[in-house]
């Protein structure tokens, strides 16, 4: 590695190992492992996240196609009393009990991991870990130990949901709602050890949050004010305040929940007059703000990838950025409006208004990126065609959101596959593309391997694809009637069920792909440039991969991240990328770094 | 992260270096105490899952709350406040003491604070947890208290041990923290220039006491 050379004459010019690459191996296997289990290196530590939440992201994806495949017929009991149709249970069944607890099982398994151990931490706690420090100019975040032990934390209350796996698994949906979380399974321990497993992650998720609020208000580099920070900061900002914030309401709910599943406390049990709702309000004031835990920081990482990839000044920065807090303000005060058939009508009506001011900052954010890419010179790459599938797909999440929130229609939709299909095109058409769009977009900085473009980019188009027949299915089928959480349905549904599963494969196919490029990449990709894309942001100025300690000298901020306009991209070389010409919009050139490197 | 150099003859505080990516000890100082003040806002929201469930179930059941109240003495609660309120006192002149470099005195106070914590959890168990639960004061379904005049007594005391034992909880945490520091001060870790970790054990054992200051007269003093 060319790097590798240089980094080894720069220790003996400065006298210290913090030269090198991150990745640099310091001596034989076993010192690599124990280096990089003790390490407090925020991009050593958002590596081993990434790799810990892809790993979950797997396990919960084989669960979801489980689901899906149980679905592809349903399940019937015929008139000699055989069963047909069921995916999942005893061969010789005569009740189909069996196979419905299993079902039950996978799509409780598929949302606890999916929510509580991907989709939380994803993209603040790997890319955001990696980023957030280097794109303001800091050596680290400002705990770095504390950030190790949230890794730590995850990968217990990672192994505590593992165990309850294999002692059986969790039927209670992954809301744990009581009564089923008190009462189901006589066998106790199952329940106890995921409800310990997502109050655990509860403590590595404030740990990490608490960590980026101080590294953003402490550790910005000279020049670095709050308007100058890249947007994708500001996202993880909001996001932190919101972990901080909802985090320790869920931790007290779960430890509620055990005491009453072990001691029967009875505070949500109406026999010994405790409030099965009240688990409900809390559950959610933890869970609604943490939606937008989930895809705030996919929100940064679509301001920052698609204004570098339009190469353009993004548009309303300041909005984007108030946006984000205004989100995060929002977030509060809106759970009510996932217990509409729990509450007063006075209530529900009131959760309901304010539901809808969600949808304000967050069309804000949507007309601002979208004026961003208008007569913007777009290069079409793997992590711009994912912003694209981000903004289509979120788009038709947000706006089916909007008859959820309507207590008239919500009526009719509640519990239903139209609600699925929501989240879905929120949740995983939202963080999950952008998540996508951040790995492509960072993968070179990040292990200094070039990914091959052209088979990313079909991966992504397969996604697309399998993610849309997969889903909008849903949303008919939930409008017809389908409830959600059923192992079986009538005939009606059939074909748009099979659509539906044949659409997870196609996702499956995708990923494959997309697994295939990222482990090729590692093995034999060729060396990553400084800057392939043109960004202005902090990290385009350090090696791919960074040095250890990020940057050789403190970085002194010159120019806003998205100058596009007026500055020059460091490391430009006219061959690498399309930048369009400064002078021809009237503005004169400042060069940030005029030399081409090499 | 602290780094020491290998001068001899001064104390650790004195060799204390910040850690490397902070720009100068006052602000990882700062930084520290912003974390922690972000901790303790956890700590409190934590805590309002309980006050939240305490005063729910105080207006659906002000009678059985009523009860409760009646059941518990006053006097056991009181003293555990003033208990705790002294260690609270020592706990600051600790932080005062380490900052003027009064280590002897720092060291005292910081003993009569352990202590204070540890009479806290004394009196708790001894003449509160073991006399009540021994005649059936029991959260929920454990409840055998024979003379139970609401039946939504067994959830009064539900709320009172899940309110109290995880507070007791962060009493024993703090005075695991407490022993350290006490530690380390003797061991000349921290001094006038460098005293983060006693400045924040201490802001810990202050919140610590600010949430029994709220569970005393909601459990003990209001009828």
């Amino acid at each position: 590695m060319a790097a590798h050379t240089h980094a080894s004459h720069a220790d003996h010019a400065h006298g210290g190992g913090h030269h090198g690459s991150y990745l640099e191996r310091k001596g034989g296997l076993l010192t690599t492992i124990w280096d990089w289990a003790t390490t407090v290196d925020h991009k050593k530590i958002g590596v081993m996240y990434l790799f810990a939440i892809l790993f979950m992201f797997f396990l919960g994806g084989v669960a979801a196609l489980a689901v899906r495949l149980e679905l592809f017929e349903p399940v019937r009991v015929l008139a000699d009393g055989k069963i047909t149709g069921q995916f999942f249970g005893p061969a010789d069944a005569t009740n189909i009990n069996a196979g419905n607890n299993i079902y039950n099982r996978l799509f409780t398994l598929h949302g606890a991991i999916m929510v509580f151990m991907v989709i939380v931490p994803s993209v603040p706690a790997s890319l955001g870990n990696f980023f957030l420090p280097i794109m303001i100019g800091a050596k680290d975040v400002a705990f770095p130990r504390l950030n190790l032990l949230s890794w730590y934390v995850y990968v217990l209350g990672s192994i505590f949901a593992v165990c309850s796996i294999i002692l059986g698994g969790v039927d209670t949906g992954w809301t744990f709602y009581t009564p089923y979380s008190t009462t189901t399974d006589a066998d106790h321990i199952k329940v106890v050890f995921m409800v310990l497993s997502a109050f655990i992650l509860g403590f590595s998720s404030i740990l990490t949050g608490l960590n980026f609020v101080v590294t953003i208000h402490k550790l910005r580099a000279p020049g670095m004010g709050w308007f100058d920070m890249p947007l994708f900061c500001w996202a993880v900002y909001s996001s932190a305040i919101i972990q901080v914030l909802a985090t320790p309401v869920i931790g007290i709910t779960l430890l509620l929940l055990a005491f009453e599943r072990i001691f029967r406390i009875g505070i949500f049990d109406p026999a010994l007059g405790g409030d099965p709702v009240l688990y409900q309000h809390f559950f959610w004031f933890y869970s609604h703000p943490v939606v937008y835990v989930m895809i705030l920081p996919g929100m940064g990482i679509i301001s920052e990838v698609l204004a570098v990839h339009a190469h353009k000044q993004i548009f309303g920065y300041r909005a984007i950025a108030f946006s984000s807090l205004g989100i995060a303000a929002v977030s509060f005060i809106v759970w009510g409006h996932h217990m509409f058939t729990s509450m007063s009508e006075l209530a529900s009506a009131v959760f309901s208004a304010l539901t809808f001011l969600v949808a304000i900052p967050t069309a804000v954010k949507m007309f601002n990126w979208i004026v961003t890419l208008y007569k913007s010179s777009i290069s079409i790459n793997a992590p711009m065609l994912y912003v694209l599938a981000f903004l289509f797909l979120f788009a038709i999440g947000g706006l089916t959101g909007l008859p959820l929130g309507t207590l008239s229609t919500d009526l009719h939709l509640h519990d239903s596959y139209f609600v699925v299909a929501h989240f879905h095109y929120v949740m995983m058409g939202g963080t999950i593309m952008a998540l996508m769009a951040g790995m492509h977009h960072w993968w070179p900085k990040m292990f200094g391997k070039a990914y091959n473009e052209k088979a990313a980019m079909l991966g992504c188009v397969i996604v697309f694809i399998g993610f849309n027949i997969t889903f909008m299915t849903q949303f008919f089928l939930g409008t017809q009637g389908m409830p959600r959480r059923y192992a079986s349905y009538i005939d009606e549904f059939h074909t748009l069920h099979q659509w539906s599963t044949i659409g997870s494969g196609i996702i499956l196919i995708g990923f494959l792909i997309h697994l295939f490029v990222f482990l090729a990449s590692l093995a034999v990709g060729r060396k990553a440039e400084q800057n392939p894309w043109g960004g202005l942001t902090l990290e385009w100025t350090i090696p791919s991969p960074p040095i250890e300690h990020n940057f050789e000298h403190e970085p002194i901020v010159k120019h806003g991240p998205y100058d596009f306009d007026s500055v020059l991209p460091p490391t430009w070389d006219p061959a690498d990328y399309p930048v369009p010409n400064p002078s021809a919009g009237g503005r004169p050139a400042v060069a940030h770094s005029p030399e081409p490197k090499d | 992260m602290s780094t020491l150099s290998s001068s001899s003859g001064k104390s650790f505080w004195q060799r204390y270096v910040h850690a490397s990516h902070f720009r100068s000890a006052a602000e990882e100082f700062d930084a520290v105490k912003l974390g922690f003040w972000l901790f303790l806002t956890t700590e409190v929201l934590l805590f309002g899952g309980i006050f939240c469930a305490y005063f729910i179930f105080r207006t659906l059941y002000p009678d059985a709350w009523r009860e409760g109240s009646h059941l518990l003495d006053w006097r056991l609660g009181g003293l555990n406040t003033a208990v705790l309120l002294i260690s609270s006192y020592t706990m600051a002149m600790s932080i005062y003491c380490v900052q003027k470099g009064y280590f002897t005195r720092a060291k005292w106070n910081l003993f009569i604070t352990l202590l204070c914590g540890a009479a806290f959890i004394f009196i708790k168990i001894a003449y509160e947890y073991i006399p009540k639960w021994s005649v059936g004061k029991r959260p929920g379904a454990l409840f055998d208290y024979p003379f139970a005049e609401h039946a939504q007594l067994p959830l009064w005391w539900s709320v009172y041990y899940c309110g109290t034992s995880i507070h007791a909880a962060h009493v024993l945490i703090g005075m695991v923290l407490i022993a350290r520091v006490l530690y380390r001060t003797h061991k000349g870790y921290y001094g006038p220039t460098h005293y983060t970790m006693v400045e924040v054990t201490g802001l810990y054992w202050h919140l610590v006491d600010l949430i029994w200051i709220f569970l005393f007269p909601l459990l003990y003093l209001i009828h």
